[in-house]
């Protein structure tokens, strides 16, 4: 017979690590149903047939957060066996809170007391056996961090749901039998409320979850009433308990269950835990200058700068480099070729295989390793503390733009690679803040689209300093102007999402984390590689090498001048026009900049005979103006090749991080918003550059200036028009995605 | 006007009289462990100003101010038995 123990906690209480020490390498990552909320599964470490669920980071079973909705569904509906609580002993009070709304649920549960070397360290003393008393649960010691006290905590975990199983029928019977609620957590006045309310929904509910459902009742808790579907009668009168002991107690009910909840943890805490007072703990010594006024933004600044600069230029552009050049092209590619032939392959599949599948993907996972650098800063920043900091520094730039101070990480790893930085808004609580983010992170140029900047710098703008730089700061400006003017539009309009949010204390890294949060990610972004990346560098292949010849028959084209690609490219270059490049060569350098961003310099390598890929790339890298002049020659003058660059910085992403938008958003019609927005925007970006520079240029007033200045009148308008008051949303509809 | 947990100066401390709003924001700000009869102090500004961060129950917490307007509290009385209002 199959066990399953759920695995809950509050955010930073070291959940992750006992998860890892608990299960070992067994687990399996996917999401809870219908919410993109990780859902991890493992088998418990030395025990066949123990499942362990580990359950979001939460502070409450509230109704409001997606995390919180998940857990909750979960205990009620799936009724595990048992519940491993994880309390962090260095923050007990608050810990305890949860753990009181775990027992309610009806659910044997485990106190597994965590981070107990700390506290022993810091010299304060916690009474377990005393407080295993007062709880009415067992308790045990542990350090996830240091493996101290696992065996001992899986034991008694494993005992304790079989126990339950074991006696759940003959529990039922005498259950049943005995008074409906037990146990005096809360005031007088509310427990009676809540031993008539309980009494009053006898009928509807099982004797486990009957208090449950009585406390959910009495904080008229929208979510879980759905479940029962009391008669309108039951309601009526549950109603009227409800208000009289509001009034007794001057509270709304929600408040009176909150705040008894924390009197009672108060009072298990005052009598078990002796705490030595501390001035200065050595996390706040750390926050003295992290988060110092006037310190904070410096080093904040410079950490930024380290992580980036390491892992997106230097260490992160030669290990890039040495894998492209030396285990994708030399290593695979031209053996593979070479034995293709040799053993007789038609050319064109050769072609197929080699080039089309081997090259396209072969470029995508040649970011690999760059991504890992960044992933390893990334995780040592979140699973030390310091990423709440950041959001804490942030908060006050990016609420002014409808962002949340949490908009900063996935932004931040944009830079590297949208798809893990669409990825890394699933930590944003607030749906609408976490939609905006997910729509403009890939304003951010991503590590694909630096061989572009580089091109078009180096063979039309002299190499100048600004472009990288302007490209970064167009992205950013992006972000800035769609929160701005999206914030005041209806799906985004409302009150700032509230921002109540935990500093935790700062703790040493440890490898084992690192390991597991890099290995996720990069595995999600090699996932979408193998996949969307197969089939876009299939297509893209088979429409660039296949065509009409001069006879209009159909097959291998001899250059890209008759392949399909150039029928598709030439069909609406004219769309391009405004922008000031309306040939087909962009237009389908922007194409296939949706299959991979760094194709487009790949493109315009082929286009030009320059050369391949790899001799595009290097001419871009050193900007050999003479080499590169037939790229200069595709486009009119520096004007319209800047807003080639603008448009293809901003528009839709690559296919993966189109697809990672549709997996975050879930939700058809917010994914093509988003990637419609996002080429929308583009265009009009790449619109005003182009048109305005003309006039200024002393082109002249045309038409197209006239079109400029209405966009931009309209831009303008959309950012500073006073915020329209729409209907409020219910105060209780949750955060569903 | 009734003192507000904005109002209380870095390096003090206060008690939670009654905190308002309703809905997702209140209850998050309870569960968080600001409840009624607790005491907090504040430690600090952000360095542009908002949000700040206070202590409560053992532990770090940052909220913003617009959110601390709502935290209605009496002010604490020093070691000298004067509080600092």
């Amino acid at each position: 017979m199959e066990i399953t123990i759920a695995l809950a906690g509050n955010p930073n209480s070291g959940k992750t690590t006992l998860f890892n020490a608990l299960t070992g390498s067994s687990q399996r990552v996917g999401n809870w149903p219908g919410v993109t909320v990780d859902k991890k599964v493992g088998k418990l470490k030395k025990y066949k047939d123990v499942a362990v669920i580990d359950l979001p980071g939460v502070y409450s079973l509230s109704p409001y957060t997606l995390e919180e909705v998940v857990s909750r569904d979960f205990l009620i509906n799936e009724k595990p066996d048992a519940v491993i609580n994880l309390v962090d002993g260095t923050n007990i009070e608050r810990n305890l809170f949860l753990t009181t709304q775990l027992l309610d649920v009806g659910i044997p549960v485990v106190v597994a007391l965590n981070m107990m070397d700390a506290v022993k360290k810091a010299g304060d003393r916690i009474d377990t056996e005393k407080l295993s008393g007062l709880l009415g649960c067992p308790v045990a010691e542990i350090s996830a961090l240091r493996g101290d006290g696992l065996s001992d905590l899986a034991r008694i975990a494993v005992e304790t749901a079989q126990a339950q199983s074991k006696t759940t029928k003959s529990a039922e019977a005498s259950l049943a039998a005995a008074p409906a609620v037990s146990g005096g957590r809360f005031s007088e006045p509310t427990e009676t409320a809540l031993r008539a309310l309980a009494e009053l929904i006898r009928a509807y509910t099982s004797p486990e979850t009957r208090r449950w459902y009585a406390i959910k009742l009495f904080e008229r808790d929208e979510k879980a009433l759905a479940l029962l579907g009391l008669p309108a009668t039951v309601a009526a009168e549950a109603e009227g308990l409800i208000a009289l002991c509001e009034e007794t107690l001057d509270d709304s009910s929600e408040s009176i269950i909150t705040g008894e909840a924390y009197v009672y943890v108060s009072r298990i805490t005052d009598a078990c835990v002796e705490k030595v007072q501390v001035e200065m703990s050595a996390s706040d010594k750390i926050d003295a200058i992290v988060t110092n006024r006037w310190l904070g933004i410096p080093v904040f600044v410079a950490a930024m700068f380290v992580v980036y600069f390491v892992s997106v230029t230097t260490v992160g552009t030669f290990v890039t480099d040495f894998t492209n050049d030396m285990v994708i092209g030399g290593g695979i590619q031209a053996p593979l070729a070479e034995f293709l032939l040799s053993v007789g392959t038609a050319e064109w599949l050769t072609g197929l295989v080699v080039d089309g599948i081997v090259g396209g993907v072969g470029a995508v996972v040649g970011f690999l390793p760059q991504l890992l650098i960044l992933f390893f800063f990334l995780a040592i920043l979140e699973d030390c503390g310091y990423m709440a900091r950041v959001a804490f520094l942030m908060d006050r730039v990016f609420r002014k733009f409808g962002l949340s101070g949490k908009s900063f990480i996935p932004l931040l790893i944009g830079t590297g690679c949208g798809v893990p930085g669409i990825m890394a808004a699933r930590t944003i609580e607030q749906r609408r803040d976490r939609r905006m983010t997910i729509i403009t992170t890939t304003f951010m140029p991503c590590g694909a689209k630096l061989p572009m900047i580089a091109l078009i710098a180096g063979a039309l703008l002299q190499n100048a300093w600004w472009v990288a730089p302007s490209a970064y700061f167009l992205g950013f400006a992006s972000v800035v102007v769609t929160g701005v003017m999206l914030k005041k539009t209806k799906p985004f309009a409302g009150d700032p999402a509230p921002f109540v949010m935990e500093l935790p204390p700062y703790h040493f890294p440890t490898a084992s984390n690192i390991g597991h949060s890099m290995l996720e990610r990069a595995s999600a972004f090699a996932k979408k590689a193998a996949t969307v990346y197969t089939l876009a560098s299939i297509l893209v292949w088979f429409a660039s090498s296949f065509g009409f010849d001069g006879d209009g028959a159909f097959g291998m084209a001899q250059d890209l001048n008759s392949s399909v690609l150039y029928y598709i490219g030439n069909s609406f270059a004219w769309i391009f026009s405004p922008l000031g490049f309306g040939d087909w060569q962009p237009a389908v350098a922007s194409v296939m900049g949706l299959a991979a961003k760094e194709d487009v310099v790949a493109v315009f390598g082929i286009l030009t005979s320059i050369g391949d890929a790899d001799a595009a790339f290097s001419l871009a890298e050193t900007a050999d103006m003479a080499a590169l002049a037939p790229v200069a020659a595709l486009f009119s003058g520096p004007l319209a090749a800047y807003a080639f660059l603008a448009f293809n910085l901003l528009c839709a992403p690559c296919f993966a991080a189109m697809n990672t938008i549709r997996q975050e958003m879930r939700n058809p019609r917010w994914t093509l918003a988003a990637i419609g927005y996002e080429c929308g925007f583009a265009y009009v970006v790449a619109l005003l550059i182009y048109q305005f520079g003309c006039f200024f240029g002393g082109r002249g007033f045309t038409a197209g200036t006239a079109a400029a200045c209405v966009l931009l009148a309209a831009l303008l308008f959309l950012m500073f028009r006073p915020a329209p008051k729409y209907k409020k949303e219910h105060p209780h509809a949750a955060s569903h995605s | 006007m009734s003192l507000t947990l904005k109002d209380v100066p870095v390096g003090q401390s206060a008690t939670i009289l009654k905190i308002g709003g309703e809905g997702a924001v209140k209850r998050r700000i309870m569960d968080m462990g600001i409840t009624k009869g607790a005491e907090v102090s504040v430690r600090k500004v952000a360095p542009l100003g908002d949000p700040i961060e206070i202590r409560v129950r053992g532990y770090e917490l940052s909220l913003r101010k617009s959110d601390a307007e709502m935290i209605t509290v009496t002010a604490d009385k020093d070691m000298t038995g004067e509080t600092w209002k």
